[in-house]
């Protein structure tokens, strides 16, 4: 067992019985807890993979973003010292007959994939280096420029790339925010006309 | 000979399959130190200072001159402390915190170089994983908050969570300042970018790198909860803050955990705007990157390019320390804000000005590019470079109007040929009606007519084709030409380019 598997087997099963604890604790900052260990499991496993903007993008986005704005909302709501979820015997089986019926899509899903070994090439150094450097090649894509399939084609970029309309939609969703959290805000009531 | 290894891996060559294994321990045995040794002598410089600033002396006895083990003297007490869990608390989570505090802010050294080319993971995406590592902390924090089961450490934990959430956006958005002008992320390259005097330093790239500077190391100072931001742990409003129910070395995890990650955000400054471990003395910094890369070819000698890259770590360390002085400086100098503060300083005032910031980085190299024909307004190779990317797009624009040109050289003259062949047949079937009517004399006028009328279109056509082709070629030549003189031209602007390639690579 080479040390790349002997690492992914371990992240692999830290990240499924950290998600199974997910499902079965009941507290929730400790769900948020075991989540974190899920994901950053899941970032390490990407690291892996040599994707390293992925891996730091989930665990900026998932772990540093996300989970630190639930257990922030867990502790301004929470009424009691630790909120806890309690599942009816109902709620149980319905949502493991759900997830039993989700792993069997998955696994066909996984079965029906024809795999095949990567393409090496000359194109492929570049796109993905074997020491993960993934930035370049992502950046070029979204200007239109794909590395790998240009190269191999022979032809020039013609797509013009989604930088702009991914942009326009970061700065839609900031906007979003600022409007939400806007309105959200306490008004105060407007002095007393004629005094 | 074993100096000459490019790489802790390579050193180990000898070790067979096993020498990644070897490499990665004593990548992170290394990182351990610079994560135990930062804080150790962090906490020295904090008891010093502020020992000075209130006017009093500090630590004197421990260690002889200037108290210097004191901080080995605490690690000594706080290890033989009981270690306590209080019973409202949610043990797992509690227990379990500090750690979390502890890897996130030690594993961001795994991308932090400390030299040229000393680093342990040198990822391309540098910058971006330490950001999200750091970002990894606050949750340590909050979770110490909310599981100790105390009313103090749940503030404390709110308070941060508030604090960091908006500081992280800032935080994020002044390290991309220097990013632009670099156009990298990869610490490794935007260090070696600085190499020379110290108007290549990042810090004097642009007026708004200069102030991206100073809001960062703001922004830093609240993202490690430094005074005059520290709510989290405010002494005279919440006893201890998050870390209220702690005690022996849990509690002092925690300080590690800060105070290393105090040396990480110095770090990244020191790299993105401070030049990194160059010295900023432009003759003296090209000696040891001389040094260097000679001691790595085999063409000078090791221990030299090794001693070069010990001095760069020197000079990195010094710069990222200096940084931490300010920091514990400001937190014995300015008050603590209030919550509500600290919130305005960062969504109205920081928010705002690191946006402007951004924007205004990006359209600097734009002027210095119209205006200086390079994009930097010093002498820097970097500028340099960027230019000769453009000039690039530039030839890669000329080579596709070129190729365009001939394309349509090709498709009018294919037109021009049928045209021809059009106007001969015309001509062809205009003779033979003229011989037939001739020959019998009664065939109508009105269709010569309109068989006279048909030619002349058709020689109107091939006269219009004609013309086309004629401009299209001359389009062609201009084309051609253009694009001639560009990749001509190419040849002296790449030479400049390789220059400052070379300056930038990271080996």
């Amino acid at each position: 067992m080479s040390g790349e598997n002997f690492l992914f087997s371990v992240f692999a099963i830290l990240t499924c019985v950290s998600a199974l604890a997910v499902v079965l604790s009941q507290t929730v900052v400790r769900m948020a807890f075991w989540l974190v260990i899920s994901l950053g499991s899941t970032a390490a496993l990407f690291f892996l993979a040599n994707a390293d903007f992925v891996g730091a993008a989930q665990l900026l986005i998932y772990v540093g973003g996300t989970l630190v704005l639930l257990v922030f909302g867990v502790m301004l709501t929470a009424s009691g010292p630790y909120m806890k979820i309690g599942t009816s015997a109902g709620e149980t089986v319905v949502a493991g007959l759900l997830g039993l019926l989700f792993l069997f899509v998955v696994f066909a899903c996984i079965g029906g994939v024809e795999w095949r070994k990567p393409v090496t090439g000359s194109a492929d150094n570049i796109a993905t280096g074997a020491v993960g450097n993934t930035l370049r090649p992502l950046g070029l894509s979204f200007l239109g420029v794909r590395p790998d399939a240009d190269l191999a084609t022979g032809k020039p970029p013609e797509a013009s790339g989604y930088l702009l309309p991914f942009e326009i939609v970061s700065v839609h969703l900031l906007v979003v925010l600022i409007g939400a959290s806007y309105l959200a805000r306490a008004k105060r009531r407007a002095a007393p006309v004629g005094q | 000979m074993m100096f000459a290894a490019q790489s802790i891996a390579e050193f180990f060559d000898w070790l067979g399959g096993w020498q990644y294994v070897a490499a990665a321990l004593i990548h992170a045995v290394l990182l351990i130190q610079v994560f135990a040794l930062s804080p150790f002598a962090f906490i020295w410089l904090e008891r010093k200072v502020s020992g000075r600033i209130q006017d009093r002396l500090g630590p004197t006895r421990v260690g002889g001159l200037f108290g210097w083990l004191q901080s080995l003297a605490d690690g000594i007490k706080l290890v033989q402390k009981e270690d306590l869990c209080p019973p409202a608390a949610d043990s797992m989570l509690f227990r379990s915190a500090p750690y979390v505090v502890c890897v996130a802010s030690f594993a961001a050294f795994m991308v932090l170089p400390f030299s040229n080319g000393w680093v342990a993971v040198a990822a391309d995406c540098g910058l971006f994983i330490m950001l999200a590592i750091l970002s990894l902390e606050v949750f340590g924090i909050i979770m110490a908050g909310y599981s100790s089961g105390s009313k103090w450490s749940l503030f404390g934990g709110m308070r941060e969570a508030a604090q960091m959430v908006s500081y992280e956006i800032p935080l994020a958005i002044c390290a991309l300042v220097p990013v632009v002008a670099a156009g990298s992320l990869n610490l490794g390259e935007i260090g070696g970018m600085q190499r020379g005097w110290f108007g290549y330093w990042f810090l004097f790239h642009d007026p708004f790198t200069f102030i991206a500077f100073f809001c960062y190391f703001i922004v830093a100072t609240a993202s490690c909860k430094r005074a005059p931001f520290d709510l989290a742990e405010a002494e005279s409003e919440l006893v201890g803050g998050f870390h209220t129910e702690y005690s022996g070395m849990r509690w002092s995890f925690f300080f590690m955990g800060e105070y290393a990650s105090m040396f990480a955000v110095c770090g990244i400054a020191a790299i993105l705007f401070l030049g990194g471990w160059n010295t900023g003395i432009g003759p003296l910094d090209d000696a040891l990157y001389a040094a260097r890369n000679a001691g790595a070819d085999g063409t000078g000698l090791a221990v030299v390019g090794y001693l070069a890259n010990v001095i760069g770590a020197f000079v990195f360390a010094s710069k990222a320390s200096l940084g931490v002085f300010v920091q514990v400086w400001l937190r014995w100098t300015l008050p603590r804000l209030r919550i509500d503060q600290v919130m305005t300083t960062c969504l109205k005032y920081l928010v705002p000005i690191s946006c402007f910031l951004f924007l205004g980085a990006i359209a600097w190299p734009l002027l210095m590019l119209t205006v200086l024909g390079q994009t930097t307004w010093t002498s820097s190779p970097l500028g340099k470079q960027v230019s000769a990317e453009v000039y690039e797009s530039q030839v890669v624009q000329a080579r596709s109007a070129e190729r365009a040109s001939l394309l349509d050289v090709e498709n009018r003259t294919a037109e021009l040929e049928l045209a021809t062949k059009a106007l001969v047949a015309g001509k062809e079937r205009l003779a033979a009606a003229k011989n037939a009517s001739e020959s019998e004399k009664n065939s109508s006028d009105s269709q010569l007519t309109s068989l006279q009328e048909e030619v002349a279109a058709l020689e109107k056509a091939e006269q219009e084709a004609r013309v086309s082709l004629e401009s299209a070629n001359e389009t062609a030549q201009k084309a051609i030409l253009k694009a001639r003189l560009l990749i001509e031209g190419r040849a002296s602007v790449n030479k400049n380019a390789a220059a400052a390639r070379e300056q930038g690579v990271v080996r």
